[in-house]
């Protein structure tokens, strides 16, 4: 359900920039999400179609690039992805980790065609 | 017609973590230490607010602003019957509170009379965790009659939090729930994290939680 207000942000943030570049039409917007960051490829596409409809960001496609959840192992130093269920470290199983990545959450640009 | 690519590198949530801004910067000039309490629906989130109340009411003055995605009033009442105000946002079926809805609660609390906010937040593990509304310090409260799995099934919501308050230690006996597990999981996630185990039925953990709170109270409005 929140992935409509985050589909209204991506929205303004492009709207905003596309503005600012004198553009006519956004063609492609880029975001970039980490796996950490819960929201919906499909249910943010199927808000975009309806939201985006007589903007200067109409029928511009949406490319989701994912990021994956990455931890490093504060005992031996190893990094390692977390593809499904969170894990302790598979080298030498301590739980003393960090995140390094998957919690990234922006727009990273737009395409657009100038007037 | 020409075609070019625009770097944009502006944070999805920018939009709200400005609004959150703005409300941190009001309570910070009120002197008001806010908490921002979230958790799965039936956790106990306002069992605890109201213990808080009753531990804490004789020290300081406290407001509650209270999230719920149906138009009912049955928690604003309990905090009311508590004798504490308490603004209540109907969130009109949104799964969490934003930053705007907290900005306009906040015009309707009497922010000189009291010293802690607590804003109670939809019941709901992921929606929460994504949008910052301003507080000092966001609180999880998790029970133990949800599974000792949570962390590993919704990490984000155990991201950037202060506080775990694990409700519901009067039934362990009962139920299979791995507090090692369980700890080990939050522990990944947020190492830093202080935990208090509670039990609102028996009282249990309660003081420890009033402690801290007290502390960190004090500590923002300069009264120590």
């Amino acid at each position: 359900m929140h992935e409509l207000s985050v589909t209204e942000s991506i929205l303004s943030i492009s709207t905003n920039h596309a503005q600012d570049a004198n553009a006519a039409r956004v063609t492609d917007i880029f975001l970039v999400i980490g796996e950490l960051s819960s929201i919906v490829d499909d249910s943010v596409q199927f808000y975009w179609d309806i939201i985006s409809q007589e903007t200067i960001c109409a029928n511009a496609q949406l490319h989701f690039k994912r990021i994956p959840a990455r931890f490093r192992c504060q005992d031996c130093n190893h990094d390692y992805t977390i593809t499904e269920e969170m894990q302790p470290c598979p080298l030498c199983g301590s739980y003393r980790v960090s995140v390094i990545a998957g919690e990234e959450f922006y727009v990273e640009s737009i395409a657009v065609e100038a007037e | 017609m020409s075609t070019k690519t625009v770097t944009v590198v502006e944070n999805i949530m920018s939009a709200n973590d400005r609004v959150a801004q703005e409300n941190r910067n009001q309570l910070v000039e009120q002197g008001i230490f806010a908490i921002n309490i979230m958790a799965s629906p039936g956790a106990g989130k306002t069992s605890v607010i109201l213990q808080t109340i009753k531990a804490l009411s004789k020290h300081v003055r406290i407001g509650v602003i209270e999230g719920d995605t149906a138009p009912v009033t049955i928690d604003a009442d309990k905090i009311i019957k508590a004798g504490m105000p308490a603004i209540q946002i109907n969130t009109g079926g949104a799964c969490h509170l934003d930053a705007p809805m907290v900005n306009t609660a906040l015009k309707q609390m009497p922010l000189a009379e009291i010293d802690l906010l607590i804003i109670e937040n939809v019941g709901n593990l992921i929606c929460p965790a994504g949008f910052k509304l301003g507080s000092h310090a966001n609180i999880v409260v998790a029970s133990t009659p949800e599974g000792d799995d949570k962390p590993y099934k919704y990490p984000n919501i155990y991201r950037g939090i202060e506080v775990l308050i694990i409700n519901k230690t009067d039934l362990l006996p009962y139920i299979e729930f791995d507090m090692d597990y369980f700890q080990k999981g939050v522990k990944m996630l947020n190492p830093d994290l202080v935990s208090f185990p509670m039990s609102c039925k028996t009282g249990e953990g309660v003081d420890q939680w009033s402690q801290w709170l007290l502390s960190r109270i004090r500590r923002t409005s300069g009264n120590e």
